[in-house]
């Protein structure tokens, strides 16, 4: 619970005048993300602690290092939750690593990411200045959206210090329908069930079986349980942290674990490895000892992106490799915020 | 012809030399150089910044449009994008030594897809076309802005517009998966996709709400929700917005998020019913209108408890929509607020305003207090759910003086949404209008990381020049003045 902001400007400044890169680190929790970089280690966990929380505006705002655990149980207390469900990592994860890293769970496609729920932000910049952007307001047009633009950045564009984020009531009641079925048939329910107004707030499908998650006014729960019929999943609560931690026994072991993010109604991928379809289609888990251009195939034939999540080789390029002008437009940003490169080069592409 | 353009002392050189230029790969009838038919483009919705530009260009194809970029990046032409010119924040106001680059002509919707929920249409597609386009579908495109049956999809991809259901469905950069934008150069980038996440930086959100200060958009994919089975709207009438404002909080309190939740004042109510007869109570000092939408079930529940609450908080009256044409009356009003207000006073000047709800009664009474002060009446209209105010303040600009006065009151209300921790804009943009403002909201160290993010997008500094963030210099001036 201490605001430290000022002693990280000062080991930006250093870093900058002696040309050094910095190694981010929130909660140490997402090591096994993004590529391996060395540098000094610049730790944000003490940088934590809630400053203001106003249960009737819907908004938190938190130091970047501040655990998600503790900002879920914060919000417990009020009958309130974060909308993005981001995983919290045996309560390692912070909010800064979560915006910076791009994580969100099962709920994204029906309560949106992390940057969707993203108010405003304070950020040093690689010229050691400390800057805010955004607000705590819901809506905010003024200036170009420096926030938001963090999200999935893997802490290359700034030292997240501050975040303010919309929050939601918790729902009345969630329940869990289950069926057995294979893949192809489980996206075309996927897709059939998604484009009905119904509370739906997960739709997995692992392990030959259809997992539904209806969230919302009992009313409304009960009516489209009545309605789609199918048999309700018993500690349902447990199998969805289980998806949203990555500790199913889909994600145990050493094989690659990579993860595409695709169109939803994009048929199986066609090839034989173990797959987790989360995000109602979207979201494709992968086990496989296979190479980031393999993979990128997939993708690109699903409309879609491949990234290596976890394990497998961390020094080759890990996230899908950007058009030449998308390059080249990273490249000019990256200069525009961090001048000098300092702030973990290498980390989100080899060259970036 | 570099050097020759540079050089031109008179801006008819210059116009002279691009129509030639353009007129190679663009037919006579997409490029408008005559004085009349320019004046159409003089300005956008905020008719009080005019300024004529050398060209209007009204070309149909991406090709062009990337012809015309290079050539404008090669001379150091000043290139503004326009959609439907229905902005509020003088975004799309002409440079007058460069170009204006309408997308009128780009308004095909190129593809649904239903399974995926998503369409991919072009810039110049109008916000509400979407929406009819997917009906039979089943579907929808939530963000709605009141001038949704004429602005245009890359317009509200530029301002990142909103909408009365934005409160539940987001604003535009939460309802949009993928672009195609030229960089000023010409380049084509894709960004985002037709997945919900993408690597690298997110470049998304930062284009989006850029005001055309970063790219020129070629085409959208929106995301496309299922239409709610069914929706009613609660009108509920107060003696003091100070009741309605604690209305508005009691309804967040509950755990419910409408699908919309709009507020307005005593002027607001009399200017729309006049116009439109929606059946609003003119003895009211404020009303809320409340809409909740889902399941059948759900939204007979809610509307039940939402009801009862509005009653308890000191409705005087309350009414809720037994059918959807009830349901698109009580929005009718709502929705030609603007206009209304037009009609009771020669003029009337938009502001758009955020503040956290806590304050909203605080800042109406400071507001009504600046009223008196300055003399000039306001009816205020806004996004209650979100703290997104839409003060219309009424003058007549046919008398001296008074647009004047009228600018610095609208000035000081927004420096009180900044003081009371908002901001200056929620929706309708910066443009050149709010330019002054920055300054209240941004430090200089921030104004300077937005001119750092704007050269690395547009080194030539051609895509709609001026707009968006003050030059520095002017910054210290602004500040001094206002001391
Ligand atoms: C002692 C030590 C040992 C390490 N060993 C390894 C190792 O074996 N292998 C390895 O790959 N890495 C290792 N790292 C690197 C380090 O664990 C990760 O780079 C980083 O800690 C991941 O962030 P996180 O755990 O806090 O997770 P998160 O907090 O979830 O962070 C994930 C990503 O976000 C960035 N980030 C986090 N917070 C912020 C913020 N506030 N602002 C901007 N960016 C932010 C991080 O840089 C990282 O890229 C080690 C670091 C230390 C200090
Ligand atoms: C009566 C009325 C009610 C309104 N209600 C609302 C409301 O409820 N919510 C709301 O948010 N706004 C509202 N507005 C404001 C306005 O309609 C929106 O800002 C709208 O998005 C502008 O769209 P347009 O097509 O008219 O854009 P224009 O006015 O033509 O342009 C707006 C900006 O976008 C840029 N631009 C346009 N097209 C492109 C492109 N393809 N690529 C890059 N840049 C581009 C322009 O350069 C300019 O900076 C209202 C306006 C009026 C007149």
């Amino acid at each position: 619970m201490t605001d430290i902001a000022d002693r990280l400007v000062d080991q930006v400044m250093t870093a900058r005048a002696a040309s050094r890169p910095l190694m981010i680190r929130g909660g140490g929790s997402k090591a096994f993300m993004g590529r391996a970089v060395a540098g000094e280690a610049m730790d944000l966990s003490e940088h934590s602690g809630v400053v203001d929380y106003s249960p009737s505006e819907l908004v938190i705002t938190a130091r970047a290092g501040t655990r998600i655990a503790d900002v879920r149980r914060a919000l417990d207390e009020q009958g309130q939750m974060l909308p993005f469900e981001p995983p919290e990592y045996e309560g390692r994860a912070t909010l800064g690593g979560a915006l910076a890293a791009n994580t969100s769970g099962p709920a994204r496609p029906w309560r949106g990411s992390v940057r969707d729920a993203l108010l405003g932000t304070r950020i040093i910049n690689g010229k050691g200045e400390h800057l805010r952007f955004g607000g705590v307001v819901m809506k905010n047009v003024a200036g170009y959206d420096l926030s938001r633009a963090q999200c999935g950045a893997m802490g290359s564009l700034g030292v997240i210090t501050e975040l303010s984020i919309r929050v939601i009531p918790k729902p009345e009641l969630e329940t869990t329908l289950v069926q057995e079925c294979n893949e192809a048939t489980a996206i075309t329910k996927m897709v059939e069930l998604c484009r009905q107004p119904r509370p739906l707030s997960a739709v997995c499908w692992t392990g030959g079986r259809l997992y539904l998650r209806l969230s919302g006014a009992e009313q409304a729960v009960a009516s489209t349980i009545g309605y789609w019929g199918g048999e309700l999943l018993e500690r349902a609560a447990d199998f969805w942290r289980q998806i949203q931690e990555q500790t199913h026994e889909f994600f145990e072991g050493e094989t690659p674990l990579w993860r595409l993010s695709v169109k939803p109604s994009a048929p199986p991928l066609g090839n034989d490895a173990p797959v987790l379809l989360d995000w109602g289609g979207a979201l494709r888990w992968v086990r496989a000892e296979s190479s980031l251009t393999a993979m990128e195939r997939y993708a690109v034939s699903a409309q879609g992106q491949a990234s290596l999540y976890r394990h497998g080789d961390r020094n080759g390029e890990v996230y899908h490799r950007l058009s030449p002008p998308l390059r080249a437009l990273h490249q000019r940003l990256k200069a525009a915020l961090d001048p000098d490169g300092i702030f973990n080069p290498g980390r989100l592409y080899s060259w970036l | 012809m570099y050097s020759s353009v540079t050089s031109a002392s008179s801006f008819e050189t210059r116009k002279k030399l691009l129509i030639e230029e353009m007129a190679k790969f663009l037919p006579s009838d997409s490029i408008i150089a005559d004085e009349e038919t320019l004046r159409v483009y003089e300005c956008d919705g905020l008719s009080a910044y005019c300024e004529r530009p050398l060209l209007t260009v009204l070309p149909d194809s991406v090709e062009d449009v990337q012809k015309i970029l290079k050539l404008c990046h090669r001379w150091g032409v000043p290139v503004v994008a326009r959609g439907a010119g229905t902005g509020l924040s003088a975004g799309a106001t002409p440079s007058p030594d460069g170009i204006l680059l309408s997308l009128a002509r780009f308004n095909r919707i190129l593809r649904i897809d239903p399974e995926a929920r998503t369409a991919t249409v072009q810039p110049g597609v109008r916000n509400l076309a979407i929406s009819q386009a997917v009906e039979p579908m089943g579907l929808f495109y939530a963000p709605d802005p009141s001038s949704q049956i004429a602005c245009t999809i890359g317009g509200n991809l530029a301002e990142n517009s909103g909408g009365a259901h934005c409160l539940k469905y987001g604003l535009t950069v939460h309802n949009v998966l993928a672009f195609e934008m030229l960089t000023a150069e010409g380049e084509r980038v894709r960004v985002g996709g037709q997945g919900l996440d993408n690597c690298g930086f997110d470049l998304l959100p930062l284009i989006i709400g850029s005001e055309g200060l970063l790219g020129v958009i070629t085409e959208i994919t929106v995301k496309l929700l299922p239409s709610p089975d069914a929706a009613q709207v609660i009108m509920a009438a107060f003696d003091s917005v100070e009741k309605a404002g604690d209305a508005v909080a009691g309804v967040i309190a509950k755990g419910i998020i409408p699908a919309a939740l709009e507020m307005m004042d005593r002027y607001a109510i009399q200017a729309a019913e006049d116009f439109v007869r929606a059946g609003y109570p003119t003895n009211a000092e404020a009303l809320l209108l409340c809409e909740i939408d889902g399941v059948r079930e759900e939204v007979v529940e809610y509307v039940e408890q939402v009801e009862g609450l509005f009653r308890e908080l000191g409705a005087v009256a309350v009414r809720t929509s037994q059918s959807d044409a009830e349901r698109a009356l009580l929005w009718k009003g709502r929705k030609s607020a603007f206009p209304a207000v037009g009609r009771i006073s020669p003029d009337y000047y938009c502001m758009d305003g955020t503040i956290p709800r806590s304050q909203l009664s605080y800042v109406l009474t400071r507001m009504r207090e600046m009223s008196e002060e300055y003399g000039l009446r306001v009816a205020n209209v806004f996004h209650a759910g979100d703290g997104n105010l839409h003060p219309l303040i009424m003058f007549d600009a046919n008398v001296p003086g008074e647009f004047e006065k009228t600018e610095e009151f609208g000035g000081r209300i927004l420096e009180l949404c900044v003081a009371v921790g908002g901001c200056i804009t929620g929706e309708h943009g910066v443009g050149l209008e709010k330019i002054r403002q920055m300054s209240a909201q941004f430090s200089e160290a921030e104004l300077e990381q937005f001119h750092a993010v704007k050269d690395a997008f547009d080194p030539g500094g051609v895509l709609n020049p001026g707009k968006g963030v003050p030059i520095l210099r002017r910054c210290q001036e602004y500040r001094s003045i206002g001391n």
